[in-house]
C-alpha cells in the first residue's frame, strides 16, 4: 500500500470523518482518495486547494511559516487539511460529531509520511 | 483535588450565594486550572455584578488565559466600581507597560502607590520602568507587576493581535505586528477579504453549511477566523503554546464585542 493510501486509510477510520483525499495543493488535482458515495474529490480538491493556498498567504504576510494544520468549520462539518512535502496535502471532510482530535493527530502523523 | 479547593467548593456547593467563590476562583487560578476559574468567577459575577473584587478576579483568570482585552476591560470595571482598588490599579498598569504605554503604566503605579504607600511591590515595579517614554514594544515588558497575571514568554508577546476587517480587505480596528516587530496589519486584512468568501464557497459548495471559523496552525503562532458579521471577518492571533480550542473561546468572544462596536458605529 503507497504512502498515500495508507494515509488516507488511517485517516478515514476516525469516527465522523466521511472521506479523506491527498490533494496537489498548486493545481486542486487529486492524487489519491478516499470518499463516501456522492461526494465530489474534484470539488474538494479545488475548494481546498484554493483556501489553503490563500490562507498560506496570509500567514507569510504576517510574518509566519505557511500553516501546518488547518480546520475550516462549518455549521454542517469540517474540512480539515495537513498541508505535507512537495505540495501535497492531506484533506478530510468531516461531519458534525467527528471526533477532530483524533482526526487532527491522525492527520499529522500521516502527513509526515507523504512524500 | 487540593483540601483547599475541596472545602471551597463544598462550601460553595452549601452556600452558594456565599463569597467563598472569589478565594475557589483564585485558587483554581494559581494552580492553573483556568477553566474550572473562569467558571466560578463567572457564576459569582452572575451574583455579584457589582462586587469589585469579582471582577478582579475575573480580570486575572482572563489575563492568564492571554485575553488581555477582556483582562483590560474587567480591570476597568473594577476600578469603576473601587475606585481604590489598587490591584486593578496595578493590573492595567501591567497591561499598559506590555502594550509600551510606559506613561500610562506610571500613572497608574503612581496612583496605586498613593493609595497604598505600604505596598513594596508598587515602588520596585516603578523602579524597574525605564525613565523615558517609549512608544515601542519594550522587552522589558516581561517583567510582572504584583498582582498582574502571570507573564508568559516573550514570544506570546509578539504573537498576539487581532484585526477586524470589511469585506473589501480594509482594516477597520485592530492591528498586527510580525515576529519582527513589523505592523503586518493591512497586508494580512488585504488577504482576509478572499479568506472569507473562498471559506464561504468552500462551505456552501461541500454541504456544510455557513462558515463558522477557521483555525490555523502554523510554527509561530496560531490563527483563528471568525465572521462577526456576513461582510466582516475577525482575525485573532496567539503563540502557538496558548490551545486552539481556548484561541476559539477569545474569538468567539471578540466577535461578540466586534458586532456590538459595529452595531454602535451603524
Amino acid at each position: 500500500m503507497s504512502h498515500a493510501n495508507n494515509a488516507l486509510e488511517r485517516v478515514t477510520q476516525v469516527p465522523g470523518v466521511r472521506g479523506s483525499l491527498v490533494i496537489s495543493a498548486g493545481d486542486g488535482l487529486v492524487v489519491a482518495e478516499r470518499l463516501m458515495d456522492g461526494i465530489d474529490g474534484r470539488a474538494i480538491a479545488a475548494l481546498a486547494g484554493s483556501l489553503i493556498q490563500r490562507l498560506g498567504r496570509a500567514t507569510l504576510g504576517a510574518g509566519m511559516r505557511i500553516p501546518t494544520f488547518v480546520h475550516l468549520r462549518g455549521d454542517q462539518g469540517s474540512v480539515l487539511a495537513a498541508p505535507g512535502r512537495n505540495d501535497l496535502v492531506l484533506v478530510a471532510l468531516t461531519g458534525l460529531n467527528a471526533n477532530l482530535g483524533l482526526a487532527r493527530v491522525e492527520m499529522l502523523d500521516a502527513v509526515s509520511h507523504l512524500s | 483535588m487540593s483540601d483547599d479547593i475541596r472545602s471551597l467548593t463544598a462550601r460553595l456547593v452549601d452556600e452558594p450565594s456565599s463569597l467563598a467563590f472569589l478565594e475557589l476562583g483564585e485558587a483554581l487560578r494559581r494552580r492553573g486550572q483556568l477553566d474550572s476559574a473562569y467558571k466560578v468567577a463567572q457564576g459569582g459575577l452572575t451574583r455579584y455584578p457589582r462586587l469589585a473584587e469579582a471582577h478582579d478576579l475575573m480580570a486575572r483568570i482572563l489575563g492568564d488565559q492571554g485575553d488581555l482585552a477582556g483582562a483590560f476591560d474587567a480591570w476597568v470595571e473594577a476600578l469603576r466600581l473601587d475606585p481604590m482598588r489598587t490591584s486593578a490599579l496595578k493590573g492595567i498598569a501591567f497591561l499598559y507597560f506590555r502594550a509600551g504605554n510606559v506613561e500610562e503604566a506610571r500613572q497608574h503605579l503612581q496612583r496605586a502607590a498613593e493609595i497604598d504607600p505600604d505596598d513594596r511591590s508598587i515602588p520596585q515595579a516603578l523602579a524597574r520602568m525605564p525613565s523615558s517614554v517609549s512608544t515601542s514594544v519594550p522587552r522589558a515588558a516581561e517583567e510582572p507587576v504584583a498582582g498582574a497575571p502571570t507573564a508568559p514568554g516573550p514570544e506570546a508577546v509578539e504573537q498576539q493581535g487581532s484585526l477586524l476587517v470589511d469585506g473589501n480587505g480594509l482594516r477597520l480596528s485592530g492591528q498586527l505586528r510580525s515576529p519582527n516587530n513589523e505592523d503586518v496589519g493591512d497586508r494580512v486584512a488585504a488577504e482576509l477579504a478572499g479568506v472569507s468568501k473562498e471559506a464561504s464557497r468552500t462551505t456552501r459548495l461541500l454541504g456544510l453549511g455557513t462558515w463558522q471559523a477557521i483555525a490555523v496552525e502554523s510554527p509561530e503562532g496560531n490563527l483563528f477566523l471568525v465572521p462577526p458579521t456576513s461582510n466582516t471577518v475577525l482575525l485573532t492571533v496567539r503563540d502557538p503554546s496558548l490551545p486552539m480550542a481556548r484561541l476559539g473561546m477569545i474569538a468567539e468572544r471578540a466577535a461578540r464585542d466586534a458586532r456590538s462596536w459595529l452595531g454602535e458605529q451603524e
